[in-house]
């Protein structure tokens, strides 16, 4: 049996406003070489400026991931042929990156694991090709998005290692704010190097499979580059060295035969653009701009607001769940509550079906209306399912969408009592049932007048009349 | 110091350029013209000199993160070879 070893390179575009070396808008979409400028579309005689904040976000990414930031780092091109790239060259670095050395801290089946980081650079995205007939059409608006590459030790032993730490770092480049980490817009990209031995012997010859771009295509090219490791060298074959690509519709991975002898990149330093220094200061205060991460948040959520492990757990597990939480508590001052419809409620609806995000579409404030509306007995917990999707993604008010939607709850008791009679009377055995000491039956009759009135009365106050009538009858 | 002509074939390829046998022949001539010139820096003693990145003293030339107008994009395909309004288009490249 053949025990595998996985290293992986990251790449993740960072959220800036502006592109890496010029002022073109780093924007996912848009009409194709609407954000180009003669700079990212590689016009000859332009000149390159670096992006501070592009800089700024590696470094800090550097230091949350535990690595040593470089005093001194420099740029360099990386040179091919394709046209994705208008310039024939990357500009990327290759001997002096950002960061280096590193680790991360994820978790798989209850076990914290260690990752170690071998280097974080920066380099420019390159442009799209999209395929069509006889021909290639060029859209260059990802042309000089800044780049991350996190490059990782060969530490991980299976696709379940694989997918538990990127799930674990995307967390991280999510809660420290330099990347949106959107998989299915590209923004998150991963390459795996694979290898096979036997246990105790040395790492066998590995391939590289290239640019998987879900957390189900990591799993699925690692298990089938597996196979096909183990299943050439059982027919007594060698593994090649080789870069590969893996057809997530057909889930198979293939060799990019013939590409190994353009594999010189012929590096050299960049002379367009001057290195970096960072002094102590500079990184102490990048350090400090750091947002809170997620452990930080567990014990605040469990130590200050009183809320139970799992619930901090849940709630932190994506940053904007996190954030919407936080909001949310500071105004409306019950932390349980909250948490609870923020679980139940906002999760149903912010997840969509296939997707690894979740997607909010209702601010702190407008949620913290909410469950004071539903606290305060002006709607019903249910009502609140019509209000949320009401405000969801939109400029309505959730008491504006209240009383649109007329779904006051009725606290009018003498109203309300006549209802409670007439669900009664048509449930004579149920209440003869309620009289007789069987409690169950109250929720029944409850339900039944809250569906005689549509959900617009106060269930508190439907229990307490049905007690009412029932015990004085 | 000689550039051969497996080299000169080796770096046309890279180069994605497609030589003939006289071009091939006259290469060879011109690059190691060139590195046998650039050998005179040999002769220069460097051994105090620290390893440097760049000619020019500066560092930390940097911009602040904003955004600007980019280019009218008829402009910018005007110099394309080949577009349909859109699109740059080249000859179907799939790796
Ligand atoms: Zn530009």
């Amino acid at each position: 049996m053949y025990e595998m070893t996985l290293g992986l390179e990251i790449h993740c575009e960072l959220k800036t406003e502006s592109k890496i070396f010029c002022g073109c808008r780093n924007e996912f979409g848009g009409e194709p070489n609407t954000h180009c400028c003669p700079v990212c579309s590689g016009f000859p005689g332009v000149m390159p400026v670096l992006n501070e904040k592009a800089v700024e976000y590696t470094v800090r990414t550097g230091l949350a991931l535990n690595c040593e930031i470089s005093r001194y780092s420099k740029w360099d091109r990386k040179n091919y042929f394709y046209p994705d790239l208008p310039k024939a060259w990357q500009t990327s670095q290759y001997d002096l990156p950002l960061c280096k050395g590193g680790f991360v801290e994820y978790e798989l089946d209850g076990k914290i694991k260690t990752v170690r980081i071998n280097r974080i650079h920066l380099e420019e995205d390159a442009g799209k090709l999209l395929h069509e007939g006889g021909v290639s059409r060029i859209d260059y608006n990802r042309s000089g998005v800044p780049l991350m590459e996190i490059v990782t030790e060969p530490d991980l032993h299976s696709e379940a290692e694989a997918v538990a730490f990127l799930d674990g770092l995307k967390s991280v480049l999510k809660y420290i704010g330099v990347s949106d980490v959107k998989m299915q817009e590209g923004s998150l990209r991963c390459d795996v190097n694979l290898s096979v031995a036997k246990p105790g012997q040395k790492l066998g010859t590995r391939t590289e499979t290239k640019n998987l771009n879900s957390f189900s295509a990591v799993k699925r090219s690692i298990l089938f580059e597996y196979d096909r490791q183990c299943g050439v060298l059982n027919a007594g074959g060698t593994i090649t060295q080789e870069t590969r690509r893996w057809d997530d519709n057909k889930s198979v991975g293939y060799s990019m035969r013939g590409k190994e002898d353009a594999h010189d990149y012929r590096y050299f330093p960049e002379p367009d653009l001057m290195p970096v220094v960072l002094s102590g200061e500079k990184i102490e205060e990048i350090r400090k701009a750091i947002p809170r991460l997620k452990k930080e948040r567990i014990a605040i959520y469990t130590e200050k607001l009183g809320l139970p492990l799992y619930d901090a757990r849940i709630l932190t597990a994506d940053k904007d769940i996190a954030d919407l939480f936080e909001g949310t508590a500071a105004v409306f001052k019950n932390p349980k509550k909250a948490s609870n419809y923020i679980m139940s409620e906002i999760m149903r609806k912010g997840k969509r079906e296939g997707s690894e995000d979740v997607e909010i579409g209702v601010s702190p404030a407008a949620l913290a209306e909410i469950l004071t509306l539903i606290d305060s007995g002006v709607i019903s917990l249910a009502a609140s399912k019509d209000v949320l999707d009401a405000v969801w993604n939109g400029a309505e008010s959730p008491l504006a969408a209240v009383e649109r939607l007329g779904l006051r709850q009725n606290s009018d008791s003498g109203e309300l009592e006549s209802a409670v009679k007439e669900v009664i009377a048509a449930n004579a055995s149920a209440a003869e049932q309620y009289k007789a000491g069987n409690q169950k039956v109250a929720a029944f009759l409850v339900g039944q007048v809250m569906k005689a009135t549509k959900g617009k009365s106060n269930p508190k106050l439907v229990g307490e009349l049905i007690e009412k009538l029932l015990k004085t009858n | 110091m000689k550039v051969t002509r497996k080299e000169v074939e080796r770096i046309a390829a890279l180069g994605r350029l497609e030589l003939s046998e006289e071009q091939k022949r006259e290469m060879e001539a011109h690059l190691s013209g060139m590195t046998e010139h650039f050998k005179m820096l040999d002769a220069v003693d460097t051994s105090s000199v620290p390893p440097t990145a760049h000619i020019l003293d500066k560092v930390n030339v940097l911009r602040p993160d904003k955004a600007e107008p980019s280019f009218e994009r008829d402009a910018l395909l005007a110099n394309a070879p080949e577009r349909d309004g859109e699109c740059y288009i080249v000859p179907r490249a799939v790796e």
